[in-house]
């Protein structure tokens, strides 16, 4: 029982990083309508910004604040230079300018921050928490991805804008003809994610350590995530992450001879068995379309 | 809304319509139409030739260039594979790295295992990865876009980890994977290996386009597309939607799975992470970048995925991910359809410009 009770901690705590960048993915899939395979590299790139802050001897939440705001620009950025041309090129050509993306974020920050382990630090401490089942940073990521799901709610519930970008993300025409700049909306919902995405890389850094390939796992698991929940709820893409980690966790202890060496194919497994039953994740709307 | 299941066969003729049109050795306006002056289909004429120069290769260029181009042609292979399942069917796979590995295992398997010919590992690694991609269609049935995506890219992720799996690594050969021989020339032919292994995967890639090209215009390609379009509609015009869409996704990891057998024989090696994701990845390039459901596009996908990283390793060793982005990026601005939408267009405006002006009509008595 207190194994189970140590591995279920253990897995809410990883499965807060998949959580925290589940959340990322949703946010900018609701605001541009595709998946964003480059948000990982994105998030890896913001950090290694704070990162740079702190080297030029910024405290901790100078960078924090500087890498948001680089991101914010830099994902706006990204939308008018790289995705606007092409928004009308069939979906599969976009998923190409995201792969692209991700190469050459991942080739850039190796190149100017080489490929060595750096370490990054929390502002939360590693205390431990609960007689060491958890620590004060992964609580502190916890409480930050919550937080930051309820300041989305908040924003695309009871904000105009948030309307209006909710608006721009599931019918851009007739959006349109009731006077909201699609172009703008999708290029702030790119400024957004990027944003959130940059916490992300930041809360999971101290964990994962900082490194251009450190989002590489994050992001599929985050990815993941987001789809057990269903990629159109901000809430069921947390609840996803967490249950990613939890059933990794889990698995990779309980089953027997296979767990340890199978257990993220055992999580996938059980995953698609969950889509069988709900092919639009556990919290996802199901498309009605009219023929 | 997709084009129509009747256009593809005007889609397929466009390239070769094109190559010839640009020499200019014809009337243009006679060959946008196809035909040369003697009646032969230019169409034919030119893959005709391309089987001719593709048989001399081997005898003029080194055999590292007969090695690459046996990869390019593995690829093409594999790429058509997901082709049919993504440009005709409608159906995202990001699981196909999976299918090769399962081929490259069988064929691998078969030839160190059980020492048998390496002619018999080509249908049998078709057939086990018809029987294996046609049981993942059934699940698959419930899925779509991007949710169909994850449940193909488990597969991928599983792949690699089930064949470094302990009980397995008496067949697999666990991480170390299993070494291969390169097949030798029959009857004392005066090539070598290398040559010989070209000619096979020349062959084999000869008979399975064609049967694609086949299988693409007949009443079974047309309502596989018809699924792809709009899925009610086929439905309710009686395609047993179910049958096709499981049926597709075994023949198309039939395909890739005789690629992947191929593969293992000219890389004369296997190992589990040869198969990551990451081939997946390289796979859905060269679909987007020859053009989705485009036949012919396909080869020029596979070059894309063999050379061009090599490309960008040149140009600059310690930024090469950010140089192959770049060119990524250029080829997709200049093309969004991929190569098959670009030749289309460029033909299309090529046509109008050269098509003779209409005779004068004179409006005054």
């Amino acid at each position: 029982m207190e194994l189970l009770l140590h591995q279920v901690m253990a897995g809410l705590a990883t499965g807060g990083i998949y959580a925290c960048m589940a959340l990322a993915v949703v946010m900018i899939y609701q605001a541009i309508d595709h998946l964003n395979f480059a948000q990982g590299e994105m998030a890896m790139f913001s950090t290694f910004i704070a990162w740079q802050v702190m080297q030029w001897g910024q405290p901790y939440w100078v960078a924090f604040l500087a890498a948001v705001v680089l991101s914010f620009l830099g994902g706006l950025a990204i939308e008018r230079v790289l995705f606007k041309p092409i928004h009308n090129a069939p979906v599969l050509s976009s998923l190409v300018a995201f792969i692209a993306l991700f190469s050459i974020l991942n080739s850039l920050a190796g190149y100017t921050w080489d490929y060595t382990i750096k370490s990054f630090p929390t502002p939360f401490g590693h205390k431990p928490l609960l007689g060491g089942l958890a620590d004060t940073h992964e609580a502190g990521m916890i409480g930050v991805t919550l937080g930051m799901l309820a300041l989305l709610y908040l924003f695309f519930r009871g904000t105009r804008l948030g309307l209006a970008m909710r608006a721009a993300a599931a019918n851009p025409d007739s959006a349109r003809l009731v006077g909201i700049r699609v172009g703008w909306m999708t290029a702030l919902g790119w400024g957004m994610a990027a944003s959130i995405g940059a916490v992300a890389g930041m809360l999971i850094a101290p964990v994962v350590f900082l490194e251009p390939n450190m989002m590489l796992g994050v992001l599929l698991y985050g990815f993941a995530g987001a789809v057990l929940g269903g990629l159109t709820s901000p809430g069921g893409a947390v609840l996803g992450g967490f249950a990613v980690g939890v059933i990794e966790n889990v698995a990779g202890t309980f089953i027997p001879y296979v767990g340890r060496e199978l257990k993220l194919t055992i999580a996938l497994i059980l995953i698609v068995a969950v889509l069988m039953v709900r092919p639009s994740g556990l919290f996802g709307r199901s498309v009605v379309s009219r023929v | 809304m997709s084009p129509p299941a009747d256009d593809i066969a005007g889609k397929e003729s466009v390239p070769f319509v094109a190559a010839a049109g640009a020499s200019g050795a014809m009337p243009a306006a006679d060959v946008l139409h196809g035909k040369l002056a003697a009646g032969i289909p230019l169409r034919q004429l030119v893959i005709l030739a391309s089987i001719v120069v593709a048989a001399v290769v081997p005898f003029v260029f080194k055999s590292f260039v007969t090695f690459q181009l046996t990869q390019v042609m593995v690829y093409a292979l594999a790429i058509l594979g997901l082709n049919l399942l993504t440009g005709f069917n409608g159906q995202f796979s990001l699981g196909h790295s999976a299918f090769y590995g399962i081929g490259a295992y069988t064929a691998a398997i078969m030839m160190h295992r059980w020492d048998i010919d390496y002619f018999w590992t080509l249908p049998a690694s078709g057939a086990v990865c018809f029987a294996i991609g046609f049981l993942f269609g059934l699940p698959a049935l419930r899925l779509q876009g991007l949710y169909l995506a994850l449940a193909t890219f488990a597969l991928a992720i599983a792949l690699p980890q089930i064949l470094k799996f302990g009980p397995l690594e008496h067949w697999t050969g666990g991480v170390q994977g299993i070494a291969i021989d390169k097949p030798d020339p029959p009857f004392g032919l005066p090539i070598d290996a290398d040559q010989w292994l070209y000619y096979i995967t020349l062959i084999v890639l000869l008979v399975l386009f064609g049967v694609a090209r086949n299988l693409a215009h007949s009443r079974t390609g047309r309502a596989i597309m018809a699924i792809r379009d709009h899925p009610i509609a086929a439905a309710s015009m009686g395609v047993n939607t179910a049958l096709y869409k499981t049926l597709t996704f075994g023949v198309s990891a039939l395909y890739t799975g005789i690629a992947g057998a191929l593969g293992a024989m000219v890389a004369m090696f296997v190992a589990p992470d040869s198969f990551s994701f990451l081939l997946s990845v390289s796979f859905l390039v060269g679909l987007i970048i020859g053009g989705i459901g485009s036949i012919p596009g396909c080869l020029v996908g596979g070059v894309f995925v063999l050379y061009v990283p090599n490309i960008a390793e040149d140009i600059s060793r310690g930024l090469a991910g950010a140089v192959y982005g770049i060119i990524l990026l250029i080829v997709i601005f200049v093309m969004p359809s991929g190569a098959a939408g670009f030749v289309r267009l460029a033909s299309a405006y090529l046509a109008r410009r050269w098509r003779p002006p209409p005779a004068p009509r004179s409006t005054r008595p």
